[in-house]
Formats: C-alpha cells, structure tokens, sequence
C-alpha cells in the first residue's frame, strides 16, 4: 500500500497529538504475564511513562503502550524476575 | 522594445512583469543593482501591490521569502557569494519544503581571499540543495529566463526553488541591448501564481515538519522525483518561450557543429566568446564544437550522452573547483557519459575569481588539446607559477 507522503512536509496545526511516536524505535518490549508480578519496578522507571501495571480480573501485570513506547530497554534491564524481553522489530531485520 | 540596458535593469525589469507580490534582499555586489531598480521602481509604484521588504542579511531576506513563499506569495530575490552562502541554510529547506522561490545569483567568487570578481564557485556550492540552476549567456537570456523560471518553478509536478545563474561584472554591468518585453505577453505567457498549499491566519500549516527516519527518505526522493519531472516541464517551458517570443534558446544543452571530433563544454557568458573561437578554429581547419550546458540541475545527463557519444576528446571549461578533486562541471559531465562515450576528457579549470579568458588564451587550449600537447585529467589553466611564503 502506497504512504500519504504530504507534499514539503506541511502539516495542520495539533498533528502532534496524533503523532505516534512509538515506531521510532527499532526494539520493542515484550512482557511474559506469567513471570510479571506486577511490582511497579518497571513502571516507575519508564522515562516516558509508557508501561503501566493493570489488574485484569485476578491477574495484575505489566501493559506496555506501544503508541510511545520508544523501545529504551530500561524496563527489561530493571525487572527483577526478567519478565520484559526487547524484542527487534520485523522490519529492521535483515 | 529594444534597448541598451545593463545586466541588472533586464533583470529588474523581467521581475517586474512578472508581476511579483514579494521582493526581499540585501544588497551585494555586483547584484546589488538589481535590487536597486527593483526598490526604485516601488518607490515609484511601478510594482503594483508587491511588497518590496529590506532585509539585515541574506539569511533574513531567504527567511522572510520562505515565509511569503508559504502563505502564497510570487517572490523574488538576487544575491551572490558570501550572500548566497549564508542564504544557503535557508535556501535548502525552501527546496524541501517544496516553495517555488524564484533567485537570480549574479555569479561571484567565494572568499577567502576577498573577491567580488566572477566566478562559478558560489552557486556549485549550492549544488545539492534542491535547486533548480540555469546558467545564462548574455543578459537577454537573464531577461527571458526570468518568467520562465517562475512558469517551471511553480508548475505543479515541480514546485522546487529556481536560481538564475548570471555572470557576475560580465553580464551584470554590461550595457547589450536587450528586447524588453512587453506586460501583455508576460500575462499571456505566466499566469498568476496558484499556490500548491498556502498558510493564512485562518488556515495555519506548518512547512518542512520534523520527519524522524522512518519517514524522511521519502520527501528527499520526492525531491528527486520533482527534479526528474522538471526536466521535461523545462523543455515544455522553453519550447513554448520560444514559440511566443521568437528567440529559441535551445535545451538543456546546446550543441555547435554536432559531428565535431573535439567538443568544448562551458556554462555561462564564456560560451558567447567560445563561439567565436571556436568559429576561427573550424576555418582552420580544427573539428571542433560547442557545448553550452544551460541547466546545471536538474543535469543533462542523456542529453551530454547523445552529444558526446562519438567525440574524440572533450575540453570541459570549469569556472570554479572542487578543491581535492577538480571542476565540479567536468566531475558531473564524466560521471554522466561513462560507458557511453570513450571521449578523452580534459577539464581545466579557468578565470576564478575574474581572472581574464581572452580569446587566444581560450584558442590555446583547444589547439593544445587538438594538437595532444595536454593530458587527459585536470589542471588549471592561466594562473602564474608561484611560491607559498611565510610572512
């Protein structure tokens, strides 16, 4: 499918909330529900707030919202029972 | 209507019939007259509605041309040099940003040393900024390039910067009668600028946003693309100037005595004194030919392949260097014939910074060359042997 690539980059106003910012990133975390505990560690290190412990039903674990999420790896590398995995995206693989 | 004028009053007054809503610059020399008669005739109130704005820089007038450019206006400036160069932040994302900003670079040797004398090396700077650059031959060439500059600038498939290379001092300050044109024909010819997309206070856009690496490559081949397509739009604009004006000033390219053995290749004023020379050299019996290169960018690639495929060697007259390499003319015309001409090629590079090209100087280097006292490769041509001293 063809991209809308609009023409000299021009841009309406407030487009920025639509921005997506989470494909800027070439990794993406990927979170094990068994392994979570829902400690909030990751949660609290995020650097843009964009994983969150939810409780679904009797479960609680980690939600990462992809739409920001910029693939830092701190949340992995701060879990302390290795429940977050980064993930390389499909199209940087070669 | 015929008249004796100098380079900038054909220019100034080509700008003015077509019928500009803003001129910005800052002056410089040898621009700065073109701006001159462009504010006198505001003053006088020859401009109609246009707004005619002083700018404290280059970078300010480029700026606020931008800014015109996207909320729809038909600008203009001229510059040249250091000008040039400090407009040259602004001028690349004019190009990216798609704004059909039309400039004329009266051609000027960069500093440093200081010098305000003629030379090529300003606008091959800009080479790779998006812009369109047509090289001119005399200043009635100046004066019809400008309105078909705007008519390519601001055709739909194109919509890139246009910059009108002149001939610092040579073209410039030169007095050559001129045919002005008339506003009826210009009207006929240009019609009033239509803006692709445009900003008003009612109706914000912002111009060349932030485009992070997933999707950034894609405006630089649209660029590209645009650039393609100008290359066809340009032949339709030149054929058509030439149908309603009745001077034909050819393609991208030129070609004098096509079946030639030797091709000179130059751009810019040289080229009116090449034509003599070589015209003296074919009645002694020399076969050589004529390139004038008029587009520099978009390239004419297919156009030099088609020339050249048959010819024996290829003298390239360069007017500025790409210092560690040689003449960026010479680089982009090899680069373009490769594996389709086996021509010798000989690029020198002459007359930097005003240095004078009289016509036995030029004589002999073709003669040379014809005669194989010169290598293929490159070297500078009319300069004094010298000595680099501490002082």
């Amino acid at each position: 499918m063809k991209i809308k690539l609009n023409l000299g980059a021009i841009s309406e106003p407030l487009q920025s909330e639509k921005l997506k910012t989470g494909d800027w990133g070439t990794h993406y975390p990927v979170v094990d529900k068994e392994k979570c505990n829902g400690c909030k560690t990751c949660e609290q290190y995020c650097p843009d707030l964009c994983i969150e412990v939810k409780e679904v039903g009797e479960e609680k674990y980690a939600v990462v919202d992809y739409n920001y999420c910029k693939g830092c790896g701190i949340c992995a590398s701060v879990c302390p029972f290795e429940a977050i995995k980064m993930e390389l995206k499909d199209i940087f693989k070669v | 209507m015929k008249k004796v004028v100098r380079g900038f009053y054909s220019v100034a007054y080509s700008v003015k019939l077509c019928r500009p809503n803003v001129i910005c610059a800052y002056p410089i020399t040898p621009q700065t007259e073109i701006v001159e008669n462009l504010a006198a005739m505001y003053a006088n109130g020859e401009l109609g509605e246009a707004e005619y704005i002083t700018a404290e820089s280059e970078f300010g007038a480029a700026s606020m041309l931008v800014g015109a450019s996207a909320a729809g206006a038909r600008v203009f400036t001229a510059t040249c040099s250091q000008g040039l160069i400090l407009m040259s932040e602004v001028l690349f994302n004019a190009a990216g940003m798609r704004l059909p900003i039309v400039l004329v670079n009266t051609n000027r040797a960069l500093s440093a040393p200081l010098s305000i004398w003629n030379d090529h090396q300003d606008s091959m700077a800009m080479r790779d900024a998006g812009i369109m650059q047509v090289y001119v031959e005399n200043n009635q060439e100046a004066h019809d390039m400008i309105p078909q500059a705007y008519k390519v600038a601001e055709n739909k498939k194109v919509l890139l910067p246009f910059m009108v290379c002149m001939d610092g001092y040579k073209l410039t300050h030169a007095y050559e009668p001129v045919d002005l044109l008339e506003q009826e024909m210009v009207d006929s010819f240009l019609p009033p600028y239509e803006p692709a997309a445009y900003m008003t206070t009612k109706k914000p856009l912002a111009f060349g946003c932030y485009a992070p690496p997933h999707i950034y490559m894609e405006f630089r081949v649209a660029m590209q693309q645009a650039m393609e397509r100008a290359k066809d739009v340009m032949l339709d604009v030149f054929k058509e100037w030439a149908e309603v004006s009745g001077r034909d000033w050819g393609g991208h390219i030129t070609v004098d005595f096509p079946d030639s053995k030797i091709f000179v290749v130059a751009m810019g004023s040289v080229v009116g004194l090449l034509r003599k020379v070589v015209e003296e050299l074919r009645n002694e019996g020399l076969s050589v030919g004529l390139i004038k290169i008029r587009t520099f960018r978009p390239f004419p690639v297919e156009e030099l392949r088609e020339a050249l495929k048959d010819a024996e060697k290829v003298i390239v007259l360069d007017r500025s260097v790409s210092f560690g390499y040689e003449g960026p003319v010479s680089i982009e015309l090899k680069s373009a014939i490769y594996g389709y001409s086996s021509a010798e090629i000989y690029s020198f590079a002459v007359g930097l910074g005003g240095r004078d090209m009289p016509k036995d100087f030029l004589a002999k280097i073709i003669r040379d060359v014809a005669e194989g006292k010169e290598r293929p490769g490159f070297a500078f041509k009319g300069y004094q042997e010298f000595e680099e001293v501490i002082p």
